[in-house]
């Protein structure tokens, strides 16, 4: 794709900051020395690629800046945004599974997660989805995700509840 | 050499003689068609043939002699079919009206078509003086491409279906490869038979050399006694670990071959074409790679085994008996030849039961797989109940079908029962009376008694298998219709490899039919490489089959259609398609994540690309507001976007594989004007240096593109740039005006 030259414009990072207004909102300095308020910092491949493809949008969702690679910015830049992200993104990575509690769903789950111990409900087996021979993403009932970043890694009394998903 | 011969030689053998004497001498045959009907619509064979200087016909008469009838042609002659009608017609004509007609059915309307086609290029050849072209023809019941000379069409000249039991046996081609384990499997089950023979056998010895003699003359034979015991053990222990061997063995060879079928019948099905799939319900596809399968599987695993161990024991028992007491033997065999002959009985019944049962399996799965994914227009009409009592139907129907292979089954299993205990009943009887004369011992008898049993219970088993081999067979039919299937997109036999294609894409006559009904008429059309052409046109003219044919969807009926100046049938279907990006009118997610649907004609895109793909689409903001980013799933059919996103992402993927012919059918109908803006910029970019064929309703969209085709009733009925078209007050222009009223009201039309 070397002809969409109109995108890969915005490909390029061009200088901006980004700093907390007085409210705490986000807000993003442009080239053009212009103030944004209220943006937000996403991933675009937050699971399969979460170091690469970073894009600043504003308050309608409309992208200002894309960060191909984050190794281009100055440090102090790239500890902001990732602060920004950790903020932003919730999805706890769960070490260990205690109990599934029917066979069938909509089931309860204890997990051990990197935030700490929790239960969530699974609606339906679907919900379990295999990224790759690694790794596993559950979405409970509320939409929250759940990561498994290696399956291998998990005791073995998890990756038998766990087995049946995948 | 017989010169008049030779020249009749197209002509079924069984007009070479009549027709040899209607021709001059120096006159060439062209085309010949054999109409099937009279003018009063009953069939009677006929003969149409068409000669370098005249039409000649044969007609049957009613007091079964034939006339022949010539006429010289004329420039002012027409011959002209009309398939109209469930029965068609030829008609030659001249200025002064109808000279002849003919009827005749579909099955010989290939053939018509291509007496007129060589009529034209014959009348073409005359006037112009040219040699007359080869023209190109196609099955016109199954699309195949056939040779014009010949008409008729292999793929269906196929005969009828097969007999039951060719199905099972050409499992054996799946199983060549796993040759060395099955022939490993049947040696075990030699084995493990002759093992569990060794028991019933040594009844005889123990009773006979161990018991009766203590019984009646109190001699110990202890010693012997334990070697008896001792052997029993052995033979136990041995049936125990050869049966264990066999059973693991083949089951994994037979859980292989039904892997290889299904893996086999699933590639076959990815390779027909649309056609097929049209004709098809998604459901019963479904039933027969899983459930039938597994049937077979089951069939190879279980019966199969099974059946080939009885029929071993079966062999090996009656050998043993007779070789103990031929007499008591063949009382004991009586009742066989009965049970064999009921068999034969049941047997065709049983077939047709389970086809009719795996029938009735697949329509039920086609309920559901029809239903589901039309849920919503369910729930918003109310018809759930519909939809549950449509259910309820076909497993009503699989329940009944079922229900009659019971009935017959019922009755069998049991009566087959009742003659065995009638033959073991024969043994007791001639048995006890043998001991009686002192011919037999007890120990025989015993042994006999244990032996016949073991011979019935095979028996017994081997037929209730019978039905096991029926379904099997029935399920391996249900496959093999499929892998017998042929594409109706064939691969060329001599490919020519497109590689990267220019683009430069020509229509020549092209005509297509689905079925019998023909929607293109005759499109000619050059598109130069680069360019980009509007197609526009009401619905239902044939755009969307245009395109079809162009991306080799179908082949067409008549006419060509060139890429770079080659046939496109002439390249293999894959690469060809490579060059080609298409977005539907309805787009189509697979279950997974948006990067990876993007990345669908290309899996091995880096992120870049995709991201740089979903931009040009307009999809990148919308993509980033999910709460994964490219990394969302979409659930089934992409169910979780809007028509408007799904359509973007249809647009990001043809684009990402850089086509050189780039074709949008409606791509931008279900988004939103401000989108469809967008993505026209973007599109301004994308079509640059591509082959580009638009369809669109909107005439706006097309304000870009380079020419503008009206399409109309499945013919081109203008061409020319927007404004061109606006001056010649022809179709477009009314279109135009209809739009302009649409959006502006009344009023401004005239403007
Ligand atoms: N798979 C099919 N089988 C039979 N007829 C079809 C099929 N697809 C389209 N048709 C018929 O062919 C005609 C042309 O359809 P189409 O090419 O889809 O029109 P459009 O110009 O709206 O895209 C229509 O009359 C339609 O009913
Ligand atoms: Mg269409």
């Amino acid at each position: 794709m070397e002809n969409n030259g109109a995108a890969n414009g915005q490909a390029r990072p061009r200088p901006f900051g980004l700093r907390h207004d007085a409210w705490g909102r986000l807000v993003l300095i442009d080239a053009e020395g212009r103030q944004h308020t209220g943006v937000e910092v996403v991933r675009a491949f937050p699971i399969s690629d979460p170091r690469h493809g970073i894009a600043i949008c504003d308050a309608k969702g409309r992208e200002l800046v894309w960060l191909a690679d984050l190794d281009a910015l100055p440090a102090s830049l790239v500890q902001q945004i990732k602060d920004e992200l950790t903020q932003r993104e919730f999805m706890p990575i769960i070490h260990r599974i205690v109990k599934v509690s029917a066979p069938i769903e909509p089931s309860e789950w204890e997990v051990e997660t990197d935030r700490g111990r929790t239960s969530f409900v699974l609606n339906s087996e679907d919900d379990v989805h295999k990224l790759d021979e690694q790794r596993a993403l559950i979405t409970d009932a509320h939409g929250i995700r759940y990561l498994i970043s290696d399956i291998e890694q998990l005791d073995a009394n998890s990756r038998r509840l766990l087995e049946r998903y995948l | 050499m017989n010169g008049t011969n030779e020249k009749w030689d197209a002509l079924p053998i069984s007009w070479h003689e009549e027709a040899a004497g209607q021709l001059e001498a120096s006159e060439t045959l062209l085309a010949w068609f054999e109409p099937d009907l009279d003018n009063r619509l009953s069939y009677a064979r006929g003969l149409v043939v068409l000669t370098d200087r005249r039409l000649l016909s044969r007609r049957a008469q009613e007091n079964g002699r034939a006339s022949w009838e010539s006429w010289p042609l004329t420039e002012s002659m027409s011959l002209r079919t009309d398939e109209h009608g469930s029965a068609a017609l030829l008609e030659l004509a001249d200025a002064s009206g109808r000279l002849a007609c003919w009827r005749y059915t579909a099955a010989q309307a290939t053939a018509a078509q291509r007496l007129v086609q060589k009529w034209a290029s014959w009348r073409r050849g005359q006037r112009a003086g040219s040699a007359s072209e080869r023209a190109l023809a196609v099955c016109p019941s199954c699309g195949a491409a056939i040779n014009a000379d010949e008409g008729r069409c292999e793929a269906c000249a196929a005969g009828p279906v097969k007999p039951s039991l060719s199905a099972l046996f050409r499992l054996a081609s799946f199983s060549r490869s796993r040759a060395g384990l099955i022939v490993l499997g049947f040696l075990l089950t030699l084995a493990a038979t002759t093992a569990s023979l060794v028991p019933p056998y040594l009844t005889r010895p123990i009773i006979d050399e161990v018991i009766r003699p203590w019984e009646t003359t109190k001699t110990d034979n202890s010693s012997l006694a334990i070697w008896y015991l001792g052997g029993l053990a052995g033979a136990a222990l041995l049936a125990w670990a050869l049966d264990w061997a066999k059973l693991y063995v083949l089951a994994w060879v037979s859980e292989r071959i039904s892997a290889d079928l299904r893996a086999k019948t699933y590639a076959h099905l990815q390779q027909l074409s649309l056609e097929f799939f049209g004709g098809k319900r998604t459901g019963d596809l479904i039933s027969r790679i899983s459930n039938d399968t597994e049937r077979l599987c089951n069939f190879l695993s279980i019966n199969l085994i099974d059946f080939a161990s009885d029929v071993l024991m079966i062999v090996m028992t009656a050998a043993a008996l007779l070789w103990m007491n031929p007499l008591l033997a063949l009382a004991a065999l009586c009742p066989f030849p009965l049970i064999v002959w009921m068999v034969a009985r049941v047997r065709g019944r049983l077939l047709r039961g389970y086809r009719q049962a795996g029938a009735a399996w697949g329509a039920m799965t086609s309920v559901v797989a029809d239903a589901i994914p039309g849920i919503r227009v369910v729930k918003a009409f109310a018809q759930e109940n519909r939809e549950i009592e449509r259910f309820n139907a076909s497993n009503e129907r699989v329940f009944y079908s079922a229900n009659r292979l019971n009935k017959v089954w019922s009755l069998f299993g049991p009566t087959v029962t009742l003659l065995t205990t009638c033959g073991l009943l024969i043994v007791w009887a001639s048995g006890i009376w043998q001991i009686y004369l002192g011919r037999i011992t007890l120990g025989v008898l015993t042994a006999f008694l244990a032996l016949i049993s073991r011979f019935y219970t095979r028996m017994e088993s081997m037929i209730r298998m019978g039905s096991a081999v029926q379904r099997a067979s029935a399920s391996a039919q249900r496959i093999f219709e499929i892998l017998d299937k042929k594409s109706n997109v064939p691969e060329p036999v001599r490919p020519i490899h497109p590689g990267r294609l220019r683009g430069k894409i020509e229509l020549r006559g092209v005509r297509f039919k689905y079925g019998t009904r023909e929607v293109l008429h005759g499109l000619d059309l050059i598109v130069e490489p680069g360019e980009m052409i509007g197609l526009v046109g009401p619905t239902g003219a044939g755009k969307t089959t245009l395109i079809n044919l162009i991306c080799r969807f179908y082949d067409v009926s008549a006419g060509a259609i060139l890429v770079d100046g080659v046939d496109v049938r002439s390249f293999p279907v894959e690469e060809y398609r490579r060059n080609i990006g298409i977005v539907l009118q309805e787009p189509f997610l697979f279950y997974g994540t948006i990067a990876e649907n993007i990345a669908y004609g290309r899996p091995g895109a880096s992120r870049d690309e995709i991201v740089a793909a979903a931009r040009a689409a307009r999809a990148h903001e919308f993509i980033l507001r999910l709460p994964c980013g490219y990394d969302s799933l979409v659930g089934e059919r992409g169910q979780n976007l809007s028509g408007g996103e799904r359509q973007r992402i249809s647009i990001a993927r043809a684009l990402l594989i850089d086509p050189r012919i780039l074709i949008l059918d409606e791509a931008t109908s279900s988004v939103d004007t401000e989108t469809e803006r967008e993505i026209q910029a973007a599109l301004e970019n994308l079509v640059h240096g591509r082959t580009t064929i638009a369809i669109a309703h909107r005439l706006s969209t097309l304000r870009r593109a380079d020419r503008l085709v009206v399409v109309e009733n499945g013919q081109i009925a203008e061409t020319g740039r927007h404004d061109e078209l606006l001056d010649a007050r022809g179709s477009y222009a009314r279109l135009h005006q209809a739009q302009m009223e649409l959006v502006y009201g009344r009023d401004s039309s005239g403007k």
